[in-house]
This record gives C-alpha cells, sequence and structure tokens, in this order.
C-alpha cells in the first residue's frame, strides 16, 4: 500500500538536533554566508522540543565552540560554572573510599578550563544560533527510514503521525513527509536507530572492532547551600562496580553546578557479564556512599534519565560516509572515552563533515556522493589525534579492571601522550558478554529509602516521558517468543534489569509467564537494542514528540 | 466573520513542575513550553468554523516575551491567518491580559473571542469572563459545541446536572472545554508555511492598556508529599487503624 506522502527539498538535511547536528547546521550556514551563496539546511528532531532527548553530564571542554562561534560569551552560551577542582576517588566499598593524589590522575581526566553544563541547555541556545543563520529546525518529528535509491540515500521519510496500536489510521492519521536532500547528515546519537541500518547497509564497520556502549544514568539534585561547591567535579571508579576485577566496570560523576545544583550519575559499561545486574539499581545505591550522601543528604531529586554511550573510540569507528550522506558525532561514536567526553568531540565532528560539505556544495556537486573529503579532514584534524591517543584507554579498563588499567592508562596518557606503540583491542561486543544465569548470583539490592535512593517508577515520572498511548510499540522484537522461551531461562531475562525506564517486564500468569512491553516508559536510551543477548530488540522511532522531555540534563 | 483567539504560552503539560527552592514561584528556566492545551482547542475549533464557512479570518493574539512568537507559529500552523504578539516582559495579571485582549478586538473589530477556558499554569479562569464584561458583550463559557448561524452562537456547555445550551448574540466571548474536540496533528508543511505567516507586534501602550497589579503572589510552595502507607494483616487491625484516625 503506498500513501501520498508531501516532500520538501533541501540542500543539506541533518537529522537530530544534538551538539553534532547543530554545529554542522550552523557552520555550513556560515561557510555559506562567507562565500555568498545560498545552502539551505533543514534540521529534524524527534524530541518533542531542541534539548528535549539530550543528557549528558557534562564537563564540557569549550574547544569546538570557540572554534564554532569564537564570541560565544557575548553571544550569551550557557556555560556558566568553570571547573574550579577534580576529586577523583577509587570506592573499595560502600563506605570506603581512595582519593587519588593529584600527581596520579590521569591527563584527560583534568578539566582545568573546562565547565560544568547542561548539554540540553547548550543545545537551545545552539538552535538559536542556527535559526539565527537561517538553518530549519523542526522538533516533534522523527526520522523513520532512509530514502535510498539506486544505492543512494537522498533523504529520510518522517514517521506516521495517528497510527493505532494495531497498525490501523486513527481519524488524525496523517503521513510523514518526505525531506529529500543533496546530503544528508545523520546526527541521531549513540546507536541512532537509521544509522544503525546504514552501517549494516554499506558495512561501514568492516574494518572496525565491534562497538562498546555503557549505560548512564543521571539525576538532578537540588542540595544544602552550605554543602554546594559550584565549580567542583568529582568522578569515582569501583563500587558499587568492580574495581579489580572486569566483571562490571564504569565509573561515577557528582559535579557542582550553579544555584546549589548538583549533577550525579553512574556510567555502566554494557560490557558486564551478570545478568542480574541492573544499572538503576547500582545507581541507587551508589548515592549512599559516605562520599556522595555528604552532599545530597537534605536535598530534592528534580530529574532523572539514562542514555547509552557509545564508547569505542577510534578503533570501532566506522567508515564516515556512504552515497548521499554521512554519520556525525555519537552516531558514528566519536566520543573520547579517556576524557570521558563526547560533546566538543561530537561538534568538531560536525563542523568537518559541514566543511565537506559546504565545499562540494559551493563548488556545485549535484549530491548523492560518497564525500571522500569528509574522512580526509577528520584524519588531519586535531579531532583525530585526540581519539588515537585514547584509543587504548577503554579496551585497557575492560581487560585489566579500574585498578590496573587505570594504572596503565596513567603511564600510557601521562609519560607517553597517549601514544604507545600498540595498540589494544576489544573484539567481544557487549552482548555477547553476558554469562548464564545459572553461573550467577543474583544480586540483592537493597530497598530505596525514598531519600536517597528511589524506585524507577518515580524515577521514569521525574523524565517526564511521554508517549501517546495508542501506537504501535516501537520496540520491535524480531521473534516475539526469545525473551520467554530462551532469554528468560538462560539469562533470567536481563531486560527487566537493564532497562532504566521499567519497560519490560516478565509477568506470572499462573502456569506461563508473559513478557510485557511498557513502551510509553521509553526514555529512548537505547540500551536494549544493545544489550539483548539475542539481539532480538530492535528500536524504531515511535511517533515524533514521544519520549522524556528533558529540561537541564 | 472574523474570529481573535487567544493562546497562552505555559510550561508543557507534559512537564513535572518544580517550585523554585526560594518559593517565588516554578521553575521555568530551561522547562518545555507549549500552547495552553484548552487555547489548542479554541484554536483548533476556529480552524473547524472556517473550514465551514462560518468565519472568514481567525487571527491569533497572544501577550508576553520574545519566547510567545514560538507558541504564535503553533497558532499559524493550526490554520490562523495572522499573529499579533502583544510584547510584555513582566508578569501579566488576568485582569491586565483581559484589558489589552478586549482593546485588540475592538480594533480588529471581531465578531468572536475564543480562547481556552482556563490556563493549565495559573488554572485563574478569569480572562475570557472579563474579556466579555470589559466589552459589554455576550459570553459562553466551557463550550462542548459550538454552532454558528449568522448573528447568533448556540453553545453547549458541560454543568453539573448535565448539558446546558445556551443562545448567545455575536460579538460574543466563547471559552472552550476540553470535549468540544481533538486538536489536530500539525503538519510539518503547515510549520513551514506559518513561518512565512505575518505576526505584527504591538505593546501595551500602543492599545492604551496600563499594566495593573491587582494580585501579589506571597509565597509557592509545592504540595505537601504523601506519607507513608501502613500495611494492615487483618480486618481487626484495619478497624482500629481507621478508628484511631477517627475515621470509624
Amino acid at each position: 500500500m503506498s500513501v501520498e506522502r508531501d516532500v520538501m527539498e533541501y540542500d543539506v538535511l541533518v537529522v537530530g538536533a544534538g551538539p553534532a547536528g547543530l554545529s554542522a547546521a550552523c557552520r555550513i550556514k556560515q561557510l555559506a554566508a562567507a562565500a555568498g551563496q545560498e545552502i539551505s539546511v533543514c534540521v529534524i528532531e524527534k524530541g518533542s522540543e531542541v534539548g528535549a532527548h539530550i543528557l549528558s553530564g557534562a564537563v564540557f571542554e569549550p574547544r569546538a565552540l570557540n572554534e564554532l562561534f569564537p564570541d560565544w560569551k557575548e553571544k550569551g552560551a550557557p556555560l556558566k560554572t568553570p571547573v574550579t577542582a577534580d576529586e577523583i576517588y577509587f570506592f573499595t566499598g560502600a563506605t570506603r573510599a581512595l582519593k587519588m593524589p593529584n600527581l596520579f590522575v590521569p591527563k584527560t581526566m583534568h578539566n582545568e578550563g573546562n565547565y560544568i553544563i547542561s548539554l540540553a541547555n547548550l543545545c537551545r541556545w545552539l538552535a538559536q544560533q542556527a535559526e539565527a543563520l537561517g538553518v530549519e529546525i523542526y522538533p516533534g518529528f522523527a526520522a523513520q527510514t532512509a530514502i535510498i535509491e539506486d544505492n543512494v540515500v537522498r533523504g529520510v521519510i518522517l514517521s506516521d503521525m495517528g497510527v493505532a496500536r494495531d497498525g490501523t489510521h486513527k481519524p488524525d492519521y496523517t503521513p510523514g513527509m518526505e525531506l529529500r536532500a543533496k546530503y544528508t547528515l545523520f546526527a541521531e546519537g549513540c546507536r541512532g536507530h537509521i544509522g544503525k541500518q546504514l552501517i549494516a547497509r554499506y558495512e561501514l564497520a568492516r574494518d572496525a572492532d565491534p562497538q562498546h556502549y555503557a549505560i548512564g544514568l543521571k539525576e538532578i539534585w537540588t542540595i544544602d547551600p552550605a554543602k554546594h561547591r559550584p565549580g567542583l567535579v568529582v568522578h569515582g571508579a569501583g563500587w558499587p562496580l568492580s574495581l579489580f576485577g572486569t566483571d562490571a566496570t564504569g565509573g561515577s560523576f557528582l559535579y557542582h553546578l550553579e544555584d546549589n545544583t548538583v549533577y550525579v550519575g553512574l556510567i555502566v559499561d554494557l560490557s558486564y557479564s551478570n545478568p542480574y545486574l541492573s544499572p538503576f539499581d547500582e545507581f541507587q545505591r551508589f548515592k549512599h556512599h559516605p562520599v556522595i550522601r555528604q552532599y545530597l543528604e537534605g536535598g530534592t531529586r528534580t530529574a532523572y534519565g539514562a542514555r547509552a554511550i557509545v564508547k569505542g573510540g577510534l578503533n570501532a569507528l566506522p567508515r564516515l560516509v556512504f552515497p548521499g550522506g554521512m554519520l556525525i558525532g555519537d552516531d558514528a561514536g566519536t566520543l573520547n572515552f579517556a576524557k570521558i567526553k563526547g560533546s566538543h568531540t561530537a561538534m568538531k565532528c560536525g563542523m568537518i563533515a559541514a566543511e565537506a560539505v559546504a565545499e562540494a556544495l559551493l563548488a556545485g556537486n549535484p549530491g548523492g556522493e560518497v564525500l571522500e573529503s569528509y574522512p580526509a579532514k577528520f584524519k588531519a584534524s586535531w579531532l583525530y589525534d585526540e581519539l588515537y591517543r585514547s584509543r587504548n584507554f577503554g579496551p585497557v579498563l575492560h581487560k585489566f579492571g579500574a585498578l590496573i588499567g587505570g594504572a596503565i592508562n596513567y603511564i600510557e596518557q601521562n609519560w607517553f601522550g597517549g601514544k604507545f606503540p600498540w595498540t589494544v583491542h576489544d573484539l567481544k561486543p557487549d552482548h555477547a558478554a553476558l554469562k548464564l544465569a545459572s553461573e550467577c548470583k543474583p544480586i540483592a539490592y537493597p530497598k530505596p529509602d525514598g531519600k536517597l535512593s528511589f524506585d524507577k517508577l518515580s524515577s521514569v515520572f521525574l523524565s517526564s516521558t511521554n508517549h501517546e498511548e495508542d501506537q504501535p510499540v516501537h520496540l520491535q522484537l524480531k521473534d516475539p517468543s526469545i525473551p520467554i522461551a530462551k532469554n528468560l531461562p538462560l539469562y533470567a531475562e536481563p531486560a527487566q534489569r537493564y532497562c532504566p525506564a521499567g519497560v519490560y517486564e516478565v509477568i506470572d500468569e499462573g502456569n506461563t509467564k508473559r513478557f510485557q512491553i511498557n513502551a510509553q516508559n521509553c526514555v529512548h536510551c537505547k540500551t536494549c537494542d544493545i544489550k539483548d543477548p539475542a539481539q532480538n530488540i530492535n528500536w524504531v522511532a515511535p511517533e515524533g514528540g514521544g519520549g522524556p522531555n528533558y529540561a537541564n540534563m | 466573520m472574523k474570529a481573535l483567539v487567544s493562546v497562552k504560552r505555559v510550561v508543557d503539560y507534559n512537564v513535572r513542575i518544580q517550585v523554585k527552592s526560594d518559593g517565588s514561584g516554578v521553575v521555568t528556566d530551561g522547562v518545555k513550553h507549549s500552547m495552553n492545551p484548552f487555547d489548542e482547542i479554541a484554536m483548533e475549533e476556529a480552524v473547524r468554523l472556517k473550514e465551514k464557512g462560518k468565519i472568514t479570518e481567525i487571527v491569533a493574539v497572544t501577550i508576553g516575551g520574545a519566547k510567545n512568537e514560538e507558541t504564535l507559529r503553533t497558532a499559524l500552523a493550526f490554520g490562523a491567518d495572522r499573529a499579533i504578539h502583544i510584547k510584555e516582559e513582566g508578569e501579566v495579571q488576568p485582569l491586565t491580559a483581559a484589558k489589552a485582549l478586549a482593546a485588540t478586538m475592538k480594533k480588529e473589530g471581531a465578531q468572536l473571542f475564543l480562547c481556552g477556558k482556563q490556563a493549565i499554569d495559573d488554572d485563574a479562569n478569569q480572562t475570557g469572563q472579563m474579556v466579555a464584561a470589559l466589552l459589554d458583550i455576550a459570553q459562553a463559557t466551557f463550550a462542548s459545541k459550538i454552532e454558528i448561524d449568522g448573528g447568533k452562537a448556540t453553545v453547549t456547555r458541560e454543568v453539573d446536572a448535565g448539558l446546558e445550551t445556551l443562545e448567545v448574540d455575536l460579538p460574543a466571548v466563547i471559552t472552550t472545554d476540553l470535549r468540544l474536540n481533538e486538536p489536530r496533528y500539525l503538519k510539518l508543511p503547515d510549520i513551514m508555511k506559518a513561518k512565512k505567516k505575518p505576526i505584527e507586534t504591538v505593546t501595551f501602550a500602543d492599545l492604551g492598556v496600563s499594566p495593573a497589579a491587582g494580585i501579589k503572589t506571597t509565597k509557592t510552595v509545592p504540595p505537601p508529599s504523601r506519607s507513608k502507607g501502613v500495611m494492615v494483616k487483618t480486618v481487626d487491625e484495619l478497624v482500629s487503624a481507621l478508628k484511631a484516625k477517627g475515621l470509624l
């Protein structure tokens, strides 16, 4: 059945209004203006507004922003709190911690000159700059699929609105529009659902290591002014995750912003092996550690969210270009895990792609080509150099754990400037890292106390997540029988635990069990798409505008 | 016939409201805003009336700061022909809003004034009524059905006892209730077109209105959090627990 779709054409289409997509849009417009020519740029965003689906730490390195808008201060960019102090802890137990002397901190973990920001708010500001430069931005519209004709990407089809859960059309059914462009830049962020298809179709990851991911959980707290130290950055490794082992690695953060606000979060590498592990519950109990609770006690939690993080770095970076388009930012995987920062790298990546696209279009390029100038510029940039120096950081932590791996990283980063003459590869994909439930011990998590720790549902409530309920489930099972028939006996169906929003439940119905998907809770973190041991869950875009409504994340 | 539709920019209904720590109001920085849902219903009704040929021009109007332009663009995407932005960065109380809207109504010579029955931010439910009073024209509030014929409007409203039907002479103020209609999805082509439609900017001074501060907000506090429940094991325990609370 074919439907009549409205069509709109642009020179450049950007899918996703995050740091990469918006920086690319701004850069193209700047270059077009400098050349005295017009390049039309359209940005679409699945969140209900720009920033609604953005979640990041975030300690922000302004290097790329300085290049994009040297006058960002005058333009009022929301970089308000410079980092004033860095503390790193090894959490050796539920109440014990070792503070790392500053001398031994890897260079990549120093934050002088950086700012503690809300990346969502930076994106809102970038969107204003982009609109002022003439970019058209349309939030509330999700790209469903790429338009591919004769093996060339020609744009995207937006998701239909007004389709009922059973697939029938409701009275307000509106078919999604076709947006066509000479070049389409995919900037969907970590594990973009179209990016994933393009990587497969064009075999972009053929020469790359398997991609690696983590899940980041974050809360915003308003704390007692007496305990607030604006600019303090606290990072940690170890408890409640492994310090010596490699079965559950990750790290934690606590950042003090302006206005008595702190960001607290836990990052759990999705290479964890025990299927009973619950990143959400690890995060909740983490907040009881004395180093963290000293700040949070007496405060109020105001927001919660979670997002997968792409952290394979250079070794796992796919090829960036294909006919008619390119991957930029975390859709490709440009995050620098050694710095645990992806915003400045995403911005820079977007800017590099923008330069390649603008140069081509200004020279009369008709579109639809493989723009090799983008990977060439990428390789010649500081971004490549930075990712090259950090390429061993993640694999070493996976192989040797936080303490020993951390020591190796200290030596490589501080003594060798990230240039060990060898490269460490990590070839096991995250979904293959789970051990059988029968080989693992269930983890008994403490009950939330309602003061520092909370249950999942009250947490999801704080993400202001909303989906139109009567629409097809956007978490598709390739084989609906797998969760109960295979995942449950083999892995105690880990989806119940790795999902930070309570989307997946195994319901007892007398003698049988049923797998329930509460899709309306989904915070669009993509963890299920990554971690399912059977690779059976496919995340597709729901109706535009659905998902979390993060404010200052 | 021309209709004036008033649309207010409010914190989005999906957002969990937070009270500022100093009690001076609610947090609005960085928070998603959108058109007051009841005003969306008014906007949708205006578009339907135009589609039925009952009205010929829809003018959307809003009062507020620079960001209210977004709300007007939404109204234009719904199908308003043009928009008026009454610019005011400070706090606007219902009476001031009503005075400015009444002045706009007069200036435009519109026959129909539509707005939501109340805004979901302050729940004041005053503006529509005061516009009618200031203009000394008829009003029909909480409409769940509107029919326009010639110089009259027949309005069905939901009241405690059931449905009440009123007939009012135009010009009139009609405020819209939840069940009047279900606003349509905005189509991307309409949103694109809305960017090119005209928005006129005016000030309170242009309209001869001076902001009055009749109401002073003294304090904003969040509702008390629900206290923890108690699990009882037997009926006797339940009865004695209820008695202890004085509920039996």
